[in-house]
């Protein structure tokens, strides 16, 4: 470990709550760690694990993914699925060697300012505590992401 | 080797287990019109020849080869590099040379834990506890044998290449309708389709091409085939609980596993839109799960077993994070 590791932390926000609770931090002057790095989204339901991947193999040490409390999602339900994929994107990278601590899930409604900040606190201990990941920079494109050509499309 | 002026043709095997090969025998009487349009220059499997023939062409004398196998060793990784140099068309052929495929798994543990598995267990006649050395001294002189990598790469993470043919193994009319479509552009009636495109393969997911019965989901429960009584002939598989890879990965064999009962492996790769298989099925499943109590859901996604081998059995070795820390941590 360095001796003094500052951890990058992406942390996702919803439009309708998490991002408000943090504006409201702003606003209000708490005080959270510069160590995060804040992406709105429009619900906790819009996060695809590809982003949680993409951003741990491209240099976080940590993503926090922040709702609204179960039963306050402005679209009815979709925290929940927020819920259970990132149950089971720990499990999928585990054996991977990514300590499931370096994922989190908080809920922070729009009036929880001072929540959200102490979340975001000790969520950067927490990673500070685990360690840097320094996940090796990627070499190539995943095949997925090249164009499939069907063989009558082709050009005659 | 003859010196004739048909083009020539290359299939090799890196990291493979041979069923590339039996997949392209398996397109049956066509293989005699590679063999009328090409010359068959290389193809360890098929016929005799040493890697000098190869060194010994010119620079892109080769019009296509079909790699298959993924780089795991040193001479995997010297004859990709020599056949990138020798052909003008590399095609990564196969689920190992596209994504890495089941070999590409053992990039979840380090060099030690997978020598200790194939050359260590207790079934293992070893009584010695030799492991495979790069070099050896013998009293003649030193001898060497291809070093094993770390981490295990599929054929675009080593050189450049120009098409994909994803698959374990591809499907022989897969097969056949792109050996047709290269003749057409050999006889001059096509063009080349752009550089870095997957053929052989449908546009869609292997759900679209599958005959079960679709609802909407609600999975409680997930189970494994051999806990189950009896399967359903008619509905869809992921509805009974067992993991079907179908709704992330490319269609183009025509649903064949679910068909037989089985769930879809992914062996396809993803969708195209898609970067990373596994976030597609982990995406995919969790919104299917009808729980809704936290320690609920961990109790259900704790009935997947193994996921992490489940979602990523073919496609590790070329994912988003592409290898576990224990392979990379040794590079």
């Amino acid at each position: 470990m360095q001796e003094h590791f500052e951890p990058l932390v992406l942390g996702f926000t919803c439009n309708w709550c998490s991002y408000r609770a943090a504006d409201m931090a702003g606003t209000g002057r708490m005080k959270y760690p510069p160590n995060i790095r804040l992406v709105r989204l429009m619900c906790s339901g819009r996060l695809d694990p590809t982003f949680i991947l993409k951003a741990l193999a491209e240099g976080a040490d940590g993503v926090l993914i922040t709702g609204c409390h179960p039963g306050e999602c402005h679209y009815i339900e979709q925290n929940y699925k927020a819920l259970r994929r990132v149950s089971l994107l720990k499990r999928v990278l585990q054996p991977m060697g990514i300590e499931p601590g370096r994922i989190k899930l908080v809920w922070a409604s729009a009036a929880e300012g001072m929540h959200l900040t102490k979340a975001i606190t000790e969520f950067v201990d927490e990673i500070r505590a685990l360690g840097p990941l320094n996940w090796p920079a990627r070499t190539q494109i995943p095949i997925s992401a090249k164009p499939v050509r069907q063989l009558e499309e082709l050009p005659g | 080797m003859t010196n004739n002026t048909k083009p020539k043709f290359a299939m090799y095997w890196a990291a493979a287990c041979g069923g590339c090969e039996i997949a392209v025998l398996n397109i049956h009487e066509k293989i005699l019109e590679v063999d009328k349009h090409f010359d068959v220059a290389f193809w360890p499997v098929a016929m005799d020849a040493k890697y000098q023939d190869v060194e010994k062409l010119q620079d892109g004398e080769i019009l296509l080869t079909l790699f298959n196998g993924s780089i795991r060793n040193e001479e995997n990784e010297h004859i990709a590099r020599l056949l990138r140099r020798k052909s003008q068309l590399l095609v990564a052929f196969g689920s190992c040379a596209n994504e890495g495929s089941i070999p590409g798994l053992a990039n979840l543990s380090a060099r030690a834990e997978i020598f200790d598995t194939v050359y260590g267990t207790p079934s293992t006649d070893n009584p010695q506890g030799i492991r495979p050395q790069a070099e050896y001294q013998a009293p003649e002189g030193t001898l060497s044998i291809p070093a094993f990598n770390p981490v295990l790469r599929p054929l675009a993470q080593v050189v450049d290449v120009d098409y994909y043919i994803p698959g374990c193994p591809p499907e022989s009319h897969q097969i056949a309708a792109v050996i047709d479509a290269v003749i057409a552009v050999l006889e001059g009636k096509a063009q080349l389709p752009p550089k870095g495109s997957v053929l052989g393969a449908g546009t869609a997911a292997v759900c679209d091409e599958c005959q079960r019965t679709r609802n909407v989901k609600q999975i409680k429960n997930f189970t494994r085939i051999q806990n189950m009584g009896e399967i359903d002939p008619a509905l869809c598989l992921l509805e009974q609980g067992l993991i079907c890879n179908g709704p992330a990965t490319l269609s183009g064999c025509g649903a064949l596993c679910p068909a037989a009962g089985a769930p879809c492996a992914g062996c396809y790769g993803s969708l195209p839109e898609a970067i990373d298989f596994g976030a597609r099925m982990v995406s995919s499943l969790a919104s299917v799960v009808d729980e809704f109590d936290p320690r609920k859901i961990d109790l259900t996604m704790d009935e997947i077993a193994d996921a992490t081998g489940v979602f990523y059995r073919f496609g590790l070795a070329g994912s988003l994070l592409q290898t576990g820390k224990a392979s990379w941590n040794e590079e």
